[in-house]
């Protein structure tokens, strides 16, 4: 037997876990109550891990222990942190964009160079297989250099998918069909494994009557 | 007075509520989950490939658990997180907890501390959680620089200086596998970033969902292994042979997939039908 917290918080799990399935039958006020509730304590829970994960520990701790020059320059991050604000007020909002520049700039370096060096090269890299023979693993490298060739003439669209380009397209879009049908496969797995987490929380926790 | 039209039972079967479908996909899950029948799950080529990754660190490596997920994904997840810290520590290996979701980091320390006290391993010697810090990218290249410059203490307010299980560990270079738990983009960051600048063995547990973005990484090489929703979590479940939630859960899953096939061939051999008539 576990604490009265314990209990209450699984009870309360419990309660909180019908109210949202019930919007299955239809939209209902417990419905609404457990959602709110969840963006609500989302949001707040998000607030505090920001405060003492982030806005404490590496700005003001940082600018209260440090000395020389790291004290001061971590007042620069802090002041775009500030001005980014500044959308609050139309008057000043246009501040707001030096931060937003700051921010777009570094994504767009940092994300070109990963893009290039650890997502297109490596896949390129991984699509130029060899085919030695007759075995499983060649047939399996044929399929996938087809699939892959198919599918991005499925994708040029400056020219009209007739003859070569067409025939090629109409084979992409199979791979792509097959493509969807994992995705959607895997999708409805997860859907279901919810279900059973939040059925076996129902069954073993709260009602006890599964090991 | 003129009597309805007579639907027929592809018609009927057209309109059908879809609370009855809810309601027969509900017993059909929690059936098999009350009966608690299972069948061993024989492991799949990534799965195994994860499992080996683990495998292959030595008593004192550091492996690094990352928590990419949330409450949302947890009955996925959490699974394979709880097997995969069990191998860690049954091998003796230690464990660096972060997290790049702040609101999912707190189930990630809950099974640390359950299967730690498990193995009888001591906070700060045998493993420790990092915590979180916002802004993916920046933490991710910040760590292949040096660690402390990012997370100078530990959850708690402890410098990492005085963590026993930090003495030595530096950068990625100290880190032996990160083993990353994805709902979500992380992943493709963990990859891009990490693995592909610091050249960091890497391996993942995704959600279903996310597994086929990752098994072109897999297929590349750029990561070791990867164990995808709950049937991965069954899988490996069953190779460190521990069983639990995943494993318990795949009847219901086998079920309901059943159903769902059934519904579909219904919904087309209906749509065929009431076309053809109409």
């Amino acid at each position: 037997m576990g604490s009265m917290g314990t209990i209450i918080g699984t009870w309360l799990a419990g309660f909180l876990t019908l109210a949202i399935l019930s919007f299955l039958y239809k939209d209902n006020p417990f419905y609404k109550l457990a959602e709110h509730l969840y963006v609500g304590v989302s949001a707040g829970y998000w607030l505090i891990y920001v405060v003492f994960f982030d806005v404490k520990p590496m700005l003001i701790d940082t600018f209260m222990n440090e000395t020389g020059f790291e004290k001061w320059i971590i007042l620069i991050p802090g002041a775009l942190g500030l001005i980014m604000l500044s959308r609050w007020f139309p008057k000043i909002a246009w501040l707001s964009r030096w931060p937003i520049a700051f921010t777009v700039g570094i994504g767009a370096g940092l994300g070109i160079t990963a893009n290039l060096q650890g997502y297109v090269l490596p896949q390129v890299t991984a699509t130029l297989l060899p085919v030695t023979g007759f075995t499983v693993t060649d047939l399996s490298n044929i399929v996938l250099v087809i699939g892959v060739v198919t599918t991005l003439m499925y994708f040029y669209f400056s020219k009209p998918h007739k003859g070569v380009l067409g025939a090629g397209a109409r084979i992409g879009i199979v791979f792509i069909m097959i493509s969807f049908g994992a995705s959607f496969g895997y999708t409805l797995m997860a859907r279901i494994s919810l279900l059973i987490g939040r059925l076996h929380f129902l069954f073993h926790d709260l009602l006890h009557i599964l090991d | 007075m003129e009597s309805a039209p007579k639907r027929g039972f592809w018609e009927a079967m057209n309109n059908l509520d879809r609370r009855i479908i809810f309601l027969i996909l509900l017993v059909c899950v929690a059936i098999p989950l009350l009966l608690n029948v299972g069948a061993p799950i024989p492991p799949t080529r990534p799965v195994q490939l994860a499992y080996d990754a683990v495998e292959s660190l030595e008593a004192g490596d550091v492996m690094m658990v990352s928590i990419d997920f949330d409450a949302t994904s947890a009955p996925e997840l959490m699974p394979m997180l709880r097997s995969a810290l069990r191998h860690a520590f049954s091998k003796d290996v230690k464990v660096a907890m972060l997290g790049h979701i702040a609101i999912g980091l707190p189930l990630g320390h809950m099974a640390l501390e359950e299967i730690a006290a498990e193995y009888d391993k001591e906070y700060g010697i045998d493993y420790v959680d990092l915590g979180y810090r916002p802004g993916y990218i920046a933490v991710m290249i910040a760590m292949g620089r040096d660690i402390g410059d990012i997370f100078a203490s530990d959850y708690r307010g402890t410098p990492l200086a005085e963590l026993p299980v930090m003495t030595g560990v530096r950068s990625y270079d100290d880190i032996e596998l990160l083993f990353g738990f994805e709902h979500g983009a992380v992943i493709d960051y963990w990859v891009r970033y990490t693995q592909a600048r610091f050249s960091q063995r890497m391996t993942f547990g995704t959600t279903a969902v996310m597994a086929p973005d990752a098994y072109p990484y897999l297929q590349a090489g750029q990561i070791e292994g990867l164990v995808g929703g709950l049937k991965g979590a069954a899988e490996y479940e069953n190779l460190i042979g521990h069983l639990g939630l995943a494993t318990r859960g795949m009847p219901a899953q086998q079920w309901a997939h059943l159903l769902v096939i059934g519904f579909i061939v219904l919904g087309n051999l209906g749509y065929f039908f009431t076309r053809r008539k109409n």
